[in-house]
């Protein structure tokens, strides 16, 4: 039929038809962001993005990670010392750690994708191209050598920050770092890569920055600061580290220390990659034993309460996603709804255009003029829903963000076990020891006279226990340094999650409060336009919510 | 009423009246949606000119045929549809209205069994008449003048109007009922977001989640409100516009009319002129047709005379009754879009004093 091929393009009208649709109407409403103005006792919360503050503290080396409990104990400080700002007017939804008046900053900023080549020193000629970002930092902590200053970092610099972070400090909960994602880069387009990237970097920066002990870090000072190559040294990878490991493997398989004693600080890190092939494959010996129930292990997570609180902290984690995806459903419909009032809009504009330009009899410009009302409503309403989910977004995008902070947590206990692991093959280690000793002992008291080499192997034998039992002594000190991240971490992260959660919900709440209220008067204000009250109110320009509330009442009760 | 293939849905019909012509002040009958359809075609065959008030679909969805919003939707627009008829001074003087209100089941379904073959016009041609009109319409707006076409500047406005607020009545309707969908999606994503909350709040003992939990209680309730709302917006704001885009197709069908009377009327003078030519031709050769073609010619310019009589009263209605239809519908849509405004208004606030009742709550939690 005639018209009907046109139909569907008109259905779909575009965003830029929307923007630029000229709404001449007298509505003094028509402002751009209704949501920039602050109401009175309900501002649209937008979540800043300033980190937590904290004073300086004293400045340490990279093998000892600045004192937790200092850190925390001075920004809970802080906290408590800074005067509130307009008192009753305050409700900012800042992060609870972040005192208003605090002076130290580090923000930090990730731009401006370049191509580069790495010169060829391999046998593939013509060397592979990477990015490389510009990471460009402002700050008044007393650790870093300026106080504006930017480099060039690769992804890769970003990796080894993460995994030396990881190693320095284990039991903290570390924000992750964004994926390698190497499909995507194949996939999406080179511009949206390369956006999606430089935001994911610059998130993560951030999320370190507001971290109160790994800001004070040298890793991570390093990665901002030191221009050229950065200085850190790369987690080697596992084909050099099993040449390395053949090297060791011959010493660890005898058990033989002379002229290699087994380092104690070794003791201290996780068993990775080629160098420590045996150790992994004792350690899973003994986890083995330990679930098989073997040799009770001496040393028991004594923790029930860990044991509980690991299960709640499960059990949220799991709900949570629940909610994240929700969230994403609940947005998604907020948009649709957004977009089809929209489009109703529109179709009512060519509508009314339509009859008031035919028009033959009064009947129809009435209808005109009604019609343009439902459509300049309508495409507010539109606007107005398109503002609500931009905020809504924001706000729960806390979500999204908790779950990948549930991440770091089971990273913490993790390092947690795997130390507590190291701990229990090293005890049962000793016992073994013991016990052979003392059966050599045993068999050579028996032989009148000594057994020469029975009793220059109980020598060695005592050797290695001693230097076994330095290692488990530090493995010990380890684990109980991580035992105490992991306290003072779920601490600090119990009451910013209480915090966080709660201004997000509030957030929410007031977003949808307000937008509720705004299109409410958007509505109103085109049926009843008639009347002058509703009309003058609305000039002049307030949207304050309790004034508006006056108003919405009055005029229902003319409804 | 009735079993599987042969369910039908009866609907009663109350009619309250003070006309002479009806039997007693009050009647009730038992109506079916094809009795309808029978007096909506013997009005359309009856009073040309006239645009009858429009019938609500046919549903060809079996599934949907019971669902009982399509059953009250389909008894809101036939109540409008006999009031309207009710309410149209020359309509209600119809006599199929007469039977149609009053009669018993056996004389409706005699009625309506014998409504083949002559007065029915079959489906496929309607729609012949209405693409001829339609290539009629579109060759004019094209320049091509056909012969057998009113083509008074005047007309052809009108006709063009109705054509193409057909199409732009039909899109703003099309996205109306895609509005009253997204209410229901969004009633449905607040739900489950709700709940998922409420859960949320289980792992948690204290104030957090409280928190929780009553923001997930409060998002259930507000997905009632939009289901709510988006039934009112269904029922008295896109049913209307529906009923508005039906309205305009009904008098698509009255313009098919008028050019298929008009054609008529053309052909008719043609065929006269012919005759006359021949009548001359006889009377100069005395032949003995003359007699027989006198009576013919005779008979011919009776049937022309009627012919032009009919064309002329449709014409003269269609006149009245775009004027009426103008009227009517400014009054429709006007209460409509108040509709829409104090439904949307209604839900908007009832949604933000729902949210802002929990501030105080969070204000306590969060001290």
């Amino acid at each position: 039929m005639m018209g009907y091929e046109n139909q569907e393009s008109h259905l779909y009208a575009s965003k830029e038809e929307m923007e630029s649709l000229v709404l001449d109407d007298d509505s003094p409403t028509g402002t751009a962001h209704p949501f920039s103005d602050p109401l009175s006792s309900l501002p649209f919360a937008e979540i800043p993005t300033d980190q937590s503050q904290t004073p300086n503290s004293s400045f340490n080396s990279i093998l000892e990670p600045p004192s937790y409990a200092e850190a925390i104990f001075r920004s809970f400080d802080a906290d408590h010392s800074s005067p509130q700002l307009n008192g009753s007017h305050d409700h900012s939804i800042a992060s609870p750690s972040s005192p208003p008046s605090s002076d130290d900053f580090l923000t930090i900023t990730v731009s401006d994708p370049q191509k580069e080549q790495e010169l060829s020193n391999s046998l593939v000629p013509g060397g592979t191209a990477y990015v490389t970002y510009l990471i460009t930092t402002r700050t008044n902590l007393p650790e870093f050598d300026g106080t504006e200053f930017s480099v060039r970092r690769r992804f890769r610099d970003v990796v080894t920050l993460s995994d030396r972070l990881a190693e320095s400090y284990r039991g903290f909960f570390i924000p992750l770092r964004p994926d390698k994602s190497v499909v995507e880069s194949q996939v999406m387009q080179k511009q949206e890569f390369l956006e999606q990237r430089r935001a994911a970097l610059e998130k993560y920066l951030r999320r370190l920055a507001a971290h109160p002990v790994i800001r004070r870090s040298e890793e991570l000072r390093m990665f901002l600061e030191a221009n050229g190559k950065l200085p850190l040294v790369r987690t080697t990878d596992v084909a050099s580290r099993m040449l390395d490991g053949a090297v060791q493997l011959p010493k660890q398989i005898f058990g033989e220390t002379a002229g290699g004693m087994v380092d104690a600080n070794e003791v201290a890190q996780p068993a990775k990659g080629g160098r420590d092939l045996l150790r992994i494959f004792r350690e899973l010996k003994q986890s083995v034993s330990n679930d098989w129930g073997g040799v009770k292990p001496p040393v028991v997570e004594e923790d029930k309460e860990l044991v509980e609180k690991k299960q709640k902290l499960h059990d949220f984690e799991q709900q949570l996603s629940n909610v994240s995806q929700q969230a994403e459903a609940l947005v998604k419909a907020q948009q649709d709804i957004g977009e089809t009032m929209g489009q109703m809009g529109l179709a009512f504009v060519k509508l009314t255009k339509f009859e008031t330009e035919r028009a033959v009899y009064d009947s129809q410009r009435t209808r005109a003029a009604d019609m343009k009302n439902v459509a300049t409503a309508s495409v507010k309403a539109s606007r107005l829903y398109r503002e609500l989910n931009a905020q809504t977004v924001k706000h729960l995008d806390k979500l999204h963000e908790y779950l990948g902070v549930m991440l770091a947590v089971n990273n913490a206990f993790s390092d947690r076990s795997s130390a507590l692991l190291t701990v229990q093959t090293l005890l049962s280690e000793l016992t073994s020891l013991n016990s052979r000793i003392e059966k050599l002992e045993a068999a050579a008291s028996k032989i009148f006279g000594g057994d020469r080499s029975r009793i220059r192997k109980i020598e060695e034998l005592k050797e290695t226990h001693r230097v076994t039992e330095d290692a488990k002594s530090s493995a010990v000190r380890e684990y109980e340094r991580i035992k105490e991240n992991n306290k003072n971490e779920l601490e600090r992260f119990e009451k910013e999650r209480h915090d966080d959660f709660l201004g997000m919900l509030r957030g929410f709440i007031v977003n949808q409060a307000g937008s509720g209220r705004l299109i409410t008067n958007q509505v109103l204000m085109w049926d009843l336009g008639s009347v002058s009250v509703v009309s003058e109110a609305m000039s002049t320009g307030t949207r304050d919510l309790e004034y508006c509330d006056n108003i919405r009442n009055f005029v229902l009760g003319i409804m | 009423m009735g079993n599987g293939v042969q369910a039908y849905i009866s609907y009663k019909v109350i009619t309250k009246t003070n006309l002479p012509e009806y039997q007693g002040n009050e009647k009730i009958v038992i109506r079916r949606y094809s009795d309808f359809v029978w007096l909506h075609d013997r009005l359309f065959e009856k009073y040309k000119g006239i645009f009858i008030p429009p019938l609500p679909e046919k549903s060809t969805v079996e599934k949907f045929r019971f669902s009982a919003e399509f059953i009250e939707m389909r008894r809101q627009a036939l109540d409008v549809f006999v009031n309207r008829i009710a309410s149209h001074h020359e309509l209600r003087q119809s006599d199929d209205l007469r039977i149609f209100l009053q009669a018993d089941e056996q004389t409706m379904d005699r009625a309506r069994f014998q409504e083949t073959g002559i007065f029915k016009k079959k489906p496929a041609d309607l729609i012949q008449i209405f693409k001829d009109v339609q290539s009629k319409v579109s060759d004019v707006v094209l320049g091509k003048e056909k012969p057998v076409e009113e083509s008074t500047p005047e007309y052809e406005k009108i006709k063009n109007y109705i054509f193409e607020l057909e199409d732009h009545l039909a899109e703003a309707q099309k996205h109306a009922y895609r509005l009253v969908k997204r209410h229901r999606e969004l009633g449905e994503s607040l739900s489950e977001f709700g709940k998922a909350v409420k859960l949320l709040g289980t792992c948690d003992d204290d104030a957090l989640g409280k928190a929780f939990s009553e923001l997930g209680a409060k998002a259930e309730i507000i997905s009632i409100k939009l289901q709510k709302e988006a039934h009112h917006l269904l029922m008295n704001f896109e049913e209307p516009l529906k009923d508005y885009v039906r309205a305009v197709q009904s008098i698509k069908a009255t313009i098919a009319e008028r050019a298929t009377a008009f054609k008529k009327q053309c052909e008719l003078a043609e065929t006269i002129k012919f005759k006359e030519i021949d009548l001359n031709k006889y009377r100069l050769t005395r032949s003995e047709k003359l007699a027989e073609a006198e009576r013919e010619y005779e008979m011919l310019k009776a049937e022309g005379e009627e012919t032009s009589r009919r064309f002329d009263t449709i014409v003269r209605l269609m006149n009245e009754e775009i004027v009426r239809f103008q009227e009517q519908k400014t009054s429709d849509m006007g209460l409509a879009f108040h509709e829409f405004a104090k439904g949307q208004a209604r839900l908007s606030n009832g949604i933000a004093d729902a949210w802002r009742s929990l501030l105080p709550k969070l204000e306590a939690h969060s001290s």
